[in-house]
């Protein structure tokens, strides 16, 4: 198995904060790895460290087997970047954005312009291509972001955050572009603080709190290394919820949450089930649905951290790119 | 460890060659004037301002000061282009300020580009813009009788001590645009800067005897001063203010020394952020 970044240790320091405090992480090539933690966790500045915009205090990153520090301008060759703000030009139109990063890149100016057409075409931007990226909405600039990111045919991608502001519409379109660029064979690096998001496109996920890795896998590992499942019942009467949760708490030995008309628990052993089915039975109590899930990461977040991803702490540097450092 | 990626595409080597480093200079100089033609505002403040500050001064204040607008021209002309520069530096911590807040400055760093070709084209971009500027600034004040006294070669010297000055004093302008929160700050900050350091000279008026003490030693050692009076010399000959060469080298000093100031201060600056 090779991998496209292998990280070991990094440590980072914004004057009192630490900001990463020894994060490992590997990443398959093409695949897509999630990055998922609160505000203020440490996943900017891990982005930042491996796409060569800042130097680690401690540990060492290779990003396409080339050295972060020693060989950043090498690593600079093979990665494309989006970051948490988009980082277009707004005074210039979509086109003059990507021809930009064309020419930087070595590209002739019949080479730029054919890129740039293509990449907005492809980003369903070429009825805007003319016009000054400022008049662009949120969606938009994230779009041409990204296209601006790809002009290189980068090998490998980091996302930081790539749908925080944008709506649901956005969101998804954009997460079809990230499926689109990991099937072509792009190896992925994203953050986000939506488990959805993660859930939805990372193939592995590491988990960072307070500059630390706090677990990792994939979905469904972490999932299950939260153990058990949950039990949900859902009475067709509401008011048969309280027959319901006896009968539940009975066989599973936990105390049952009855939200909205839906009786769930945790369980730990399986074979509950067929227990809860025939007791429900017995006592006359018409089911309209009866499930066995997996926790969701949101849960699975809460039993690693002790708090939810929403009420987290919003905090420290990476806040916005102008703080110290971001 | 295991290496993953076959070669890249636009496989670079391990530095930028001098040929590569010029290229990306010209493509970010290139960037820095082609959103003037999406911000019509921009040619406005590069073009109309100029224009207005030379009319403005010299026919509201020059009757006053000069006797005449025609006596007064070869001191207001020499002065506006010279604060013209000034205020020109502050557009180079301007534009960076913006980058940075912006993320385009990121962007930029990702990319396998020379590492100091986001700030050398901004720079060459702001020179390109200020020799605009004065170009306006001499056809206006050539329509309402500006004469050159000198010769072109005269005219050239004066505009390379001009943008000698202003590349030096542009550290200053760096430092504050690579310090400041947000660009509003790096305005507020130059205006507060520029205005009494460019009317505490001899650009608008001569420095008057019956001005307190502190303020005509002030008013004279001012580095701006020194520009203007370098200028003057070389468009309309010396015109008792001394000699030409010492005000330039005396201007000219200054930059250095600022540069020496503000260059450490923001490379360091610069590592802050890394």
């Amino acid at each position: 198995m090779t991998y496209a970044i292998q990280a070991e240790g990094l440590e980072k320091r914004f004057g009192g904060t630490r900001a990463l405090a020894g994060v490992d992480l590997v990443a398959r090539t093409g695949s897509v790895l999630g990055l998922l933690g609160p505000n203020g966790a440490g996943k900017t500045t891990t982005v930042r460290v491996l796409a060569t915009l800042i130097r680690p205090d401690a540990g060492r990153a290779l990003v396409g087997g080339y050295d972060v520090v020693a060989d950043a301008h090498r690593v600079r060759g093979l990665i494309g970047l989006t970051g948490q703000y988009a980082g277009v030009d707004e005074m210039l139109t979509g086109t003059e954005n990507l021809m930009m990063i064309g020419r930087l890149l070595g590209l002739s100016r019949r080479d730029a312009r054919r890129r740039a057409v293509e990449l907005l075409e492809r980003f369903g931007l070429t009825d805007a291509r003319d016009r000054a990226a400022k008049t662009y909405s949120g969606g938009m600039r994230r779009r041409l972001d990204l296209a601006a990111s790809l002009v290189g045919r980068p090998q490998i991608l980091f996302l930081d955050e790539p749908t925080t502001g944008l709506d649901p519409r956005s969101r998804g379109a954009l997460w079809d572009l990230v499926r689109g660029l990991a099937d072509d064979g792009v190896t992925v690096l994203l953050t986000t603080q939506y488990l959805e998001e993660a859930d939805q496109l990372a193939d592995d996920i590491v988990v960072i709190d307070h500059g630390r890795v706090i677990a990792r896998g994939t979905p469904d590992e972490l999932k299950a290394q939260v153990g058990g499942q949950v039990l949900e019942v859902r009475p067709v009467a509401e008011s048969d919820c309280a027959a319901v949760a006896r009968i539940v708490g009975e066989l599973t030995g936990a105390a049952p949450e009855t939200r909205d008309g839906l009786v769930s628990a945790p369980l730990s052993d399986p074979a509950v089930m067929p227990a809860v089915v025939r007791r429900l039975d017995d006592a006359g109590v018409p089911v309209g649905e009866l499930s066995l899930r997996r926790p969701s990461l949101d849960e699975v977040f809460f039993a690693l951290t002790g708090h939810h991803v929403d009420s987290a702490p919003a905090a420290e540097p990476e806040a916005a790119p102008a703080a110290a450092g971001g | 460890m295991t290496t993953a990626t076959p070669a890249a595409p636009l496989a670079p080597g391990r530095r930028v060659s001098p040929g590569t480093a010029a290229r990306n200079v010209a493509t970010l100089a290139w960037r820095n004037l082609v959103q003037i033609k999406h911000n019509p505002m921009e040619l406005i403040d590069l073009s109309v301002q100029p224009i207005m500050f030379v009319l403005l001064f010299a026919y509201v204040f020059g009757p006053a000061i000069g006797g005449t607008v025609q006596d007064y021209l070869p001191v207001v002309i020499p002065g506006i282009i010279a604060q013209n520069a000034l205020f020109a530096t502050m557009t180079t911590g301007f534009g960076l300020n913006v980058d940075i807040t912006k993320g385009v400055f990121d962007r930029l760093r990702s990319l396998p580009i020379a590492r100091s070709a986001p700030l050398t084209g901004r720079m060459l971009a702001d020179t390109v813009k200020q020799v605009w500027s004065m170009a306006v600034l001499l056809t206006v004040g050539f329509a309402i009788g500006f004469r050159i006294e000198t010769s072109p070669l005269h005219l050239l010297a004066a505009l390379l001590v001009l943008l000698a000055f202003t590349t030096l004093f542009a550290w200053a302008a760096v430092f504050i645009g690579l310090t400041a929160g947000e660009p509003e700050k790096v305005q507020i900050f130059g205006f507060t800067l520029i205005f009494p350091a460019s009317f505490l000279s001899s650009a608008f008026v001569p420095i008057s005897p019956q001005a307190p003490q502190a303020l005509q030693f002030i008013m004279r050692n001012n580095p701006m001063t020194h520009l203007v009076e370098a200028v003057r010399g070389l468009t309309v000959g010396e015109q008792g203010g001394g000699p030409v060469l010492e005000h330039a080298v005396i201007a000219l000093g200054w930059g250095v020394l600022i540069a020496a100031i503000f260059v450490p201060l923001s490379l360091r600056a610069f590592r802050r952020r890394i």
